[in-house]
């Protein structure tokens, strides 16, 4: 008898010490805007799509031991960038995640090369964060302005919307935004009229708006996001740019800047995302999870925090194979070789230059009398697949890439 | 059509008419302002928060009482007016004896908390109130097309305004309301109960951004951030108006939203700094601002 209870001892010491030799940790920091215009796209409610994705990755790897932090960065790339340093040198943080703007998140990458962390941008758009500014420790993973600019600029051309004003954010994010859009709607036979460049946070649109309708051109193409988007859409619908001929182009918009609209200001606008709550099943489930763990039963995830999710289920697989998460280049290039597969995005890739590809939707918002129920908010135009929703590899001059 | 620097003559008629409508929040908020340095020497910093709470208030009827616009536009000025006089009676009474910058102090915490508080249970998105059905669409005046809505701003903007400018400085109200802040022992001596008067007046002046706030839903995004993106603005307005100058406040304030209109259309990229660059100008030149008398 004593035999057996010292065996089992020893076989449990072994079975424990081979537990701890496998025993993975990894620390995430969710940097965000917390308290501002863009803390409904990202904030509290990514860091409650990162807790979801560590919950149901332990679950399953219960030797990765992830522990989580979330920080503020104000929309300022100063304080983004002095939370990122302080971060991977005192808190010793391995990855850094969401960070909507383009300002912040461009800063942060920077910092992430230098100390070969891991930087995985869900809430940022600039593409040039996989394309002259590319490098091997960042992963662009939701969306970007090339892929927004293609979705609906493209697809408004293509359907007679052939002359365009932009309204345009006046930072790296809305004139990315403007760029690429211009370049969509020129290669596709359209003509951009004029633009005009607002301030970030403007509350009155209606001047810029009397150029826009001066200009005569057909789309109207809001370069901006959040507050900003909002702003321009509602006094639109005052000034009766719609009445009038003029069709608004959401080139990024979200659930929730639909959710303020309202359906009866919004309806008709046309946008791309690359996930939306209500598409299938298994979003629609993870939905009313993230519902409980955000402690919001009225709000929506945006594509942004389901980007969040998607992108440390993963990272964690990487780390996982490598049984480390120290080296932020190889785990980066280790999530590069592996295919991408989770409940949210489906099966995808991660191609050289940092760029996560997956299918995008053009999506449509309806009228008051379409939707259903709460946050029955698109009908889904048209599917665009991964291959084409994203900007070429030789066109984004990375130097990654090109050498 | 002839053109001005460029810019056909009809947009910038356009463009001065926009940019009068803009002015017509500035007064109505710095008119607020005014009223509340003038007569209790306090520097309302949770104005902002105030007007975002009118607008708040009017979302919150509409969803949960079914009171529409126009009631709305009674009816929560005077529920955030008198959340106001609570602050007022609870908190800022004890301050008056004390430096300005207590008051500030205090007011500029209550605004980062309302704000919060508004941010945790609604968000930060915004949200949904459309224009009242019976002042949609607009008039096409030929060289811009003008909706009823905004027509309707400029002209409750300007009646409340004068309003309160003739009780101010013309009324026997408005006399007395003076004089107490002169010398309130002297006014006392006469029977008035001062205190209470100074608290309505706060009350008064909340309920003032709590009105812009309403006017302000079906046109601006409705969301916690709305008052605190104005409100340096127009603490700008005040400063440059003359701290305390009811005429300075809604003059300036109707001038400053017509010159940050034009900057639209010449130099949009500077049309939210214009309005410091003017107020460093005129602090420069007056100190005490354009309508400001030198204490």
């Amino acid at each position: 008898m004593k035999r057996t209870i010292g065996l089992t001892a020893l076989a449990v010491m072994l079975a424990c010490g081979t537990a701890s030799a496998q025993q993975v940790n990894v620390k995430i920091g969710v940097l965000s805007d917390m308290s501002s215009l863009y803390s409904d796209i990202g904030g509290a409610g990514s860091t409650a799509a990162a807790k979801l994705a560590i919950a149901d990755f332990t679950k399953a790897n219960p030797n990765v031991k992830v522990e989580l932090i979330s920080g503020d960065h104000q929309n300022k790339p100063d304080i983004g960038s002095q939370l990122a340093n302080q971060w991977y040198d005192v808190d010793k943080v391995d990855l850094i995640i969401d960070t909507p703007n383009s300002g912040v998140a461009l800063a942060v990458s920077q910092i992430t090369t230098t100390k070969n962390k891991i930087f995985i941008v869900s809430g940022a758009a600039a593409s040039d964060l996989t394309g002259p500014k590319c490098n091997a420790n960042t992963i662009h993973w939701t969306y970007d302005t090339w892929m927004l600019a293609n979705g609906t600029g493209k697809a408004l051309v293509k359907t007679g919307g052939d002359t365009w004003f932009f309204l345009t954010a006046d930072y790296a994010f809305g004139h990315a935004l403007e760029r690429d859009t211009a370049a969509a709607v020129e290669k596709n036979g359209g003509k951009v009229l004029g633009k005009v460049r607002h301030p970030l946070n403007t509350n009155d649109f209606s001047s810029f708006l009397l150029q826009a309708q001066a200009s005569k051109a057909k789309i109207i193409g809001l370069a901006n996001a959040g507050g900003d988007t909002i702003n321009a859409i509602k006094s639109g619908a005052e000034f009766g740019i719609v009445k009038g001929g003029q069709k608004f182009a959401g080139l990024l918009v979200f659930a929730s800047d639909v959710n303020a609209l309202g359906l009866a200001t919004a309806q008709g606008l046309t946008l791309t995302e690359t996930w939306y709550w209500d598409l299938n099943d298994a979003n629609r489930a993870w939905t009313k999870r993230w519902q409980a763990e955000r402690g919001a039963a009225g709000k929506f995830p945006t594509m942004v925090q389901a980007g969040v999710y998607s992108g440390i289920t993963h990272y964690l697989k990487a780390v996982v194979a490598l049984k480390s998460a120290a080296d932020g280049k190889a785990v980066v290039a280790q999530m590069k070789n592996t295919p991408t597969d989770d409940a949210l995005f489906g099966k995808g890739t991660i191609r050289a230059d940092g760029r996560k590809l997956h299918p995008a939707y053009l999506l449509e918002v309806k009228a008051p009398s379409e939707s259903k129920y709460p946050g029955d908010f698109y009908k889904v135009r048209a599917t665009i697949p991964a291959d084409e929703a994203f900007r070429p590899l030789k066109e984004g001059n990375c130097p990654l890439v090109s050498g | 059509m002839f053109e001005i620097f460029g810019i056909p003559s009809t947009a910038l008629f356009g463009q001065l008419l926009i940019g009068l409508i803009n002015g017509s929040f500035y007064a109505l908020l710095s008119l607020g302002l005014a009223v509340i340095f003038g007569m209790l020497n306090i520097i309302n910093f949770s104005h902002g928060a105030q007007y975002m709470l009118g607008a708040f208030a009017a979302y919150l009827l509409l969803q949960y009482s079914g009171l529409g616009y126009w009631p709305a536009l009674i009816v929560a000025p005077v529920l955030v007016g008198i959340t106001g006089m609570i602050v007022e009676r609870l908190m800022l009474q004890w301050l008056y004896k004390l430096d300005h910058l207590y008051g500030l102090l205090l007011t500029f915490g209550l605004a980062l908390i309302i704000e919060g508080v508004a941010r945790n249970y609604f968000g930060s998105a915004g949200l949904p109130y459309t224009v009242p059905e019976s002042l949609r669409g607009g008039q096409n005046l030929g060289f811009m097309f003008l909706p009823n809505y905004r027509a309707w701003v400029i002209v409750a903007s300007l009646t409340i305004c004068f309003g309160t400018w003739f009780v101010i400085e013309r009324t026997r109200l408005g006399a007395n309301l003076r004089a107490a802040t002169e010398n309130p022992t002297l006014v006392r001596a006469f029977g008035i109960n001062v205190p209470r008067m100074i608290t309505l007046t706060y009350g008064f002046g909340v309920a003032l951004a709590a009105f812009a706030g309403v006017m302000a839903a079906p046109v601006y995004n409705v969301s916690p951030q709305m008052g605190s993106e104005l409100i340096i603005v127009v603490f700008a307005v005040v400063v440059i108006g003359g701290m305390g100058s009811i005429l300075g406040a809604i003059i300036t304030g109707f001038g400053l939203g017509v010159i940050e209109g034009l900057t639209k259309v010449f130099f949009p990229e500077a049309s939210n700094t214009v309005i410091f660059v003017i107020m460093a100008i005129v602090l420069l030149v007056r100190p005490a601002g354009l309508f400001g008398r030198r204490t």
